[in-house]
């Protein structure tokens, strides 16, 4: 893993320096900018001064906005990852509480319903739900602000208020996906021997669930919530941009729409080591929760 | 007429509504009760009725007639995205399951490099670099999921180099192709089209999405995710002209996904002796 995480960012700017190779064919209005930037220098050259700039943590100067970008993609970052830390706690939660809840009452009437639900919220597109939720919470009822973003100096409610809707945009999809998966893998640990073994001891069944069921059946489910850190952070671009949230996702689109290629490259980079740093925390994880593979080849995969 | 019985309910129900959706983007055109991008500013924000069953959008055009036309190209975008990632994914699979070392290696860092970036970022780097077109879009969505295909195929493809008929066909002196083809393919096909159902619902949404961003199809023209875009500013007002597409494409991927489980039911033999 860590092999692939150092030879990934290795690679990776190379295939956003060659991004600005489409971006010569198609623009015409950054000429003047360009000699500049000296964009006209062959690719590998720039690709070296990028990289190297990037090593010294210098991310460049945005090109519409003129200003130098790692403090903006700061921002946008804390920003994001408020967004980002407080739906993958809440997913990990309710997720895994509605998994084993189903998964120790299978075949019961609120297995049924909760499946059922779950089936639904998997299929909604995220920017669907974000339409629903705010035309039935915004614009109905006017609890909550539609669109937005307020600090947190601005007092607590009111930055609750702008981030409850984006939030649970976010995790309704995700919750539903965990659900299941710690459902079916809750089931099969349910019918194992040791689960037998355990309850003939005598332990009452809340142990047996806690201490002997619950850890091997959140083996899967943590390989699965780290694929989940990718699908969030599509998702967060998605949801940042309904919400006029002004995270790492509706800059990069902004810079997208914009052709400010320096900031798309740096959002893309950005958010490219954080899901590697998240694939590396699942696979921390996954070693602590089980056992088997944390010694022998620690290095392989 | 006893094996349609015998098939799980979740095939044939997800199955039947398949069909009528894709029956109603082919027919779309000629079923449409308006031209899609038919304009008329006195019939501007109609709540569905009669005349116009789902309503009009802010240029008086119908959302029906436009919900159908969307369905060619977002349905399009779901299983020509698919169709890509299988052409390109699955010999890649192939080729490193049986030849292994060095061609496997190269192979799977590849996948490995690409699997590195999330996929709609991956979406968003393809497609802001060309203009738009919905061709180009299912193409850039299949490219997202030849990785996952790759290393599919080639978990299936280990499985089976390792039995006794590949062996035979090796003893008898078969070009590597042959036995690629006629021995190893046929009997990977199982979980290969259980996957694909499932990507199909997954290009679906992330064509919409993509194109909900603004990265897909442009306007006149309308898939099921820009509809939903074009309807957001007047969202309160005219619900509807966002309700609509997003139910189609709710329903859609609901019956997707259903006749991806009834295929895993029925293709998957572990399920069947298991669960059940």
């Amino acid at each position: 893993m860590s092999v692939l995480i150092f030879w990934a960012t290795q690679v990776m700017p190379g295939d956003v320096a060659q991004m600005i190779v489409g971006q010569f064919a198609t623009e015409e209005q950054v000429r003047a900018v360009r000699a500049k930037l000296r964009l006209d220098d062959p690719i590998h050259v720039q690709y070296l001064r990028w990289a190297g700039a990037l090593l010294r943590g210098d991310l460049g100067l945005s090109l519409m906005m003129d200003r130098p970008i790692a403090p903006l993609i700061r921002e946008a970052i804390v920003r994001s990852a408020v967004l980002a830390g407080i739906s993958i706690v809440l997913v990990a939660a309710v997720g895994i509480w509605l998994g084993v809840f189903t998964g120790v009452r299978k075949d019961s009437k609120a297995d049924h319903a909760v499946s059922v639900g779950m089936y639904f919220f998997i299929s909604v597109p995220e920017f669907f739900w974000a339409i629903v939720v705010i035309l039935v919470f915004a614009g109905y009822l006017g609890w909550l602000p539609a669109t937005g973003y307020a600090p947190l100096s601005d007092g607590f409610w009111t930055w609750l208020k702008h981030i409850i809707l984006p939030v649970s945009t976010l995790v309704t999809g995700l919750v539903a996906h965990i659900a299941r998966l710690t459902r079916s893998s809750m089931i099969e640990t349910m019918q194992s021997q040791y689960v037998t073994a355990a309850r003939a001891k005598g332990l009452p069944e809340r142990i047996v669930i806690r201490r002997h069921a619950l850890r091997n059946a959140l083996v899967p489910t943590i390989t699965v919530l780290a694929i989940d850190v990718g699908l969030l952070m599509g998702g967060i671009v998605v949801v940042e941009t309904v919400f006029s949230y002004p995270g790492l996702g509706r800059m990069l689109i902004f810079a997208i729409e914009q052709k400010d290629i320096p900031v798309v490259q740096a959002g893309i980079l950005a958010v490219t080591a954080v899901y590697a740093l998240a694939n590396l925390a699942a696979d921390l994880a996954y070693a602590y929760f089980n056992p088997r593979i944390r010694y022998g080849n620690a290095v392989a995969g | 007429m006893r094996w349609l019985a015998r098939l799980p309910l979740s095939l044939l129900a997800g199955g039947g509504v398949f069909a009528l959706i894709a029956f109603a983007a082919l027919l779309g055109p000629a079923i449409a009760p308006y031209p899609y991008d038919g304009i008329d500013i006195m019939a501007r924000f109609l709540p569905p009725g009669p005349a116009h069953w789902f309503g009009t959008d802010e240029f008086g055009r119908d959302v029906l007639s436009r919900l159908l036309h969307g369905a060619r190209l977002s349905l399009l975008m779901g299983i020509g995205a698919t169709a890509v990632s299988l052409l390109v994914g699955v010999p890649l699979g192939l080729a490193a399951g049986y030849y292994g070392g060095r061609v496997d290696e190269s192979i799977m860092r590849l996948v490995d490099l690409l699997i590195s970036v999330p996929p709609i970022l991956m979406g968003i780097l393809i497609l802001s670099m060309t203009p738009p077109n919905p061709w180009k879009t299912a193409i850039a969505v299949g490219f997202i999921y030849v990785p996952i295909m790759v290393r599919l195929t080639r978990g299936v493809t280990l499985e089976i180099v390792a039995e006794e008929f590949v062996l035979a066909a090796r003893a008898r002196g078969e070009r590597p192709w042959y036995i690629l083809g006629a021995e190893i393919l046929p009997n990977a096909w199982p979980p290969i089209i259980v996957e694909s159902a499932l990507r199909v619902t997954f290009a679906i949404m992330l064509g919409a999405a993509l194109s909900f961003l603004g990265l897909g199809v442009h306007p006149p023209a309308s898939d099921w995710g820009l509809m939903i875009a074009e309807a957001r500013p007047f969202i309160v007002e005219a619900p509807w002209v966002a309700i609509a597409p997003g139910i189609v494409l709710c329903i859609t991927v609901i019956a997707v996904n259903l006749v991806g489980d009834g295929l895993r039911e029925v293709l998957d033999p572990r399920l069947k002796r298991g669960r059940r």
